[in-house]
């Protein structure tokens, strides 16, 4: 069963602590490299930040931006657009007109390093000093303005906030633009710029970073015993999502069709997961109820797992709730092990590793799993990447926000 | 601390530059903001910004719009100056 308009992913485009494009940043995730480091900053002695290490973009932008770009745009766009841009190209530059053209790219937190910069302008120097483009860097909504401004989008030009599932509901809304038939063509995805030490302290206020700065690349290891909290990363992921019927008129290449947008959120508290997982089960129900699909069928999930202690296990428990026994069959895979937490860009990147999980028939590895806890419910692949099945097969994205937001996306082989 | 009018200039172009991604050699003192360097009311301001910086003058809002051109920004830096 399809829906109306199936929605297929034509374009992708990616810069990560992993790569500056996708080529760079799917062989890094294969080969189980891990994109965390130490900062090369003060910020532990001067601010008492527990926390010395993050997974920072792998190339700055401003090797492949214009100097007036990277002046006028928060980090967090300019992510946005070099991703935009490869997404993009690798699409073949699609031709469509404006009024068929979406533009959905998401940030957890928005331009969070204008925000504090400015601030500090305006104490030190007084609001005179101040820049004119401040506003207009600071709103969360600009990475999708310029993604709009580059591409020439005007049927519609969004930034959903949902924390963490930011990324992933971007990518859900894109689908839904293109089967309402809002739009044929949406650049869709997430990003997230906010390595900088006050949100960094407010992370670890939170209880929910990892401090083993002793070792920044073996720190994120989702669904290992000694997890002790999540690596702040930075990037943006891209997609162009396009009605399967004007990606056959052009000859577009396809990579898969993403088939199933499940939505759920928890009212359960601000942070936690509701540990019963209704949420959680509801999305993924809804995913593979969208796409008429079932538990059977799916032999791939990225999960959510951030390396908390909490939250790793809520999501697998989640998964065996729904799926029962074809969770055996399901080859788990926690890509946050290696590019960190990109906050709003992770629900993006990992949509586009289970893009390409599927294209690829290879599920990429979890890495730093030494003793993987025992009350994990779901096969984990570890340290090397799997090959999944020939045929027909399906594959889920998680993705959870603080605030209780639950997001599953279904993506099938095209 | 005043200075010359072609370190005025250089230090316009720089900033110009740095704001439109034009060369430096492109920002000459007969070149209209708006028409020649397409520069819109928000870079302008940016760049009135910078020059406040820059050049240590106030250049107050009502008068950025009389600074057609690149000599007229010259002009009011070097006066502002004295």
């Amino acid at each position: 069963m399809t829906s109306a308009r199936e929605v297929v992913v034509t374009g992708l485009g990616a810069t990560t602590p992993l790569g500056g494009d996708v080529a760079s940043t799917w062989e890094a995730a294969l080969a189980g490299v891990s994109g965390a480091h130490t900062l090369d900053n003060d910020w532990a002695e001067k601010y008492g930040l527990p926390v010395t290490f993050a997974a920072t973009i792998k190339v700055d932008p401003a090797e492949v931006l214009s100097r007036p770009e990277t002046k006028r745009m928060d980090p967090s766009a300019q992510y946005a657009v070099v991703a935009a841009r490869e997404a993009w190209a690798d699409a073949g530059t699609p031709e469509v007109p404006g009024e068929r053209l979406g533009a959905v790219v998401s940030s957890g937190i928005g331009g969070i390093q204008t925000i504090l910069d400015s601030w500090d302008t305006m104490r030190e120097r007084g609001a005179r000093r101040m820049l004119p483009m401040t506003v207009p860097m600071l709103m969360p909504n600009s990475p999708s303005a310029y993604v709009s401004l580059e591409f020439g989008a005007r049927a519609g030009t969004h930034a959903l906030v949902s924390a963490c599932a930011s990324g992933a509901e971007a990518v859900g809304y894109a689908v839904e633009m293109i089967r309402t038939g809002r739009a044929d063509v949406v650049v869709a995805g997430g990003t997230e710029a906010s390595i900088h030490p006050m949100p960094l302290g407010g992370f670890a206020a939170s209880r929910t970073l990892s401090l083993r700065n002793d070792e920044p690349e073996r720190a994120s290891r989702p669904y290992d015993v000694d997890r002790d909290g999540f690596v702040l990363g930075e990037g943006a992921a891209v997609l162009v999502l396009e009605s399967a019927e004007h990606a056959a008129a052009r000859g577009a290449r396809v990579y898969a069709k993403i088939s199933g947008v499940g939505l759920s959120s928890d009212a359960y508290h601000i942070t936690s997961p509701d540990p019963e997982g209704t949420g959680q089960v509801a999305a993924m129900r809804a995913a593979l109820e969208d796409a008429g699909v079932t538990p059977a069928d799916v032999v791939h999930v990225n999960a959510h797992a951030t390396s908390t202690k909490v939250g790793d296990l809520t999501e697998t428990a989640s998964i065996r709730k729904l799926f029962g026994s074809d969770a055996d069959h399901v080859q788990l895979s926690a890509t946050k092990s290696m590019t960190g937490h990109l906050l709003g860009g992770a629900g993006a990147i990992e949509s586009l590793f289970a893009v390409k999980a599927v294209a690829e028939r290879l599920a990429p590895p979890t890495i730093n799993v030494d003793n993987p806890d025992p009350e994990l419910q779901v096969p984990l692949v570890r340290d090397e990447p799997a090959k999944l099945p020939g045929g027909d097969i399906a594959a889920i994205n998680n993705s959870f926000g603080f605030g209780g937001h639950n997001v599953a996306l279904l993506i099938q082989n095209a | 601390m005043a200075n010359t009018d072609q370190e005025i200039l250089t230090g316009l172009a720089e900033i110009v530059a740095e704001e439109t991604g034009l060369d430096t050699a492109d920002v000459l003192l007969e070149k209209s903001f708006t028409d020649d360097l397409d520069i819109d009311s928000l870079s302008m301001m940016t760049i009135v910004t910078h020059a406040e910086d820059k050049f240590g003058v106030r250049i107050p809002d009502e008068e950025v719009k009389n600074l057609a051109t690149v000599g007229d920004a010259v002009s009011f830096i070097k006066s502002a100056q004295a």
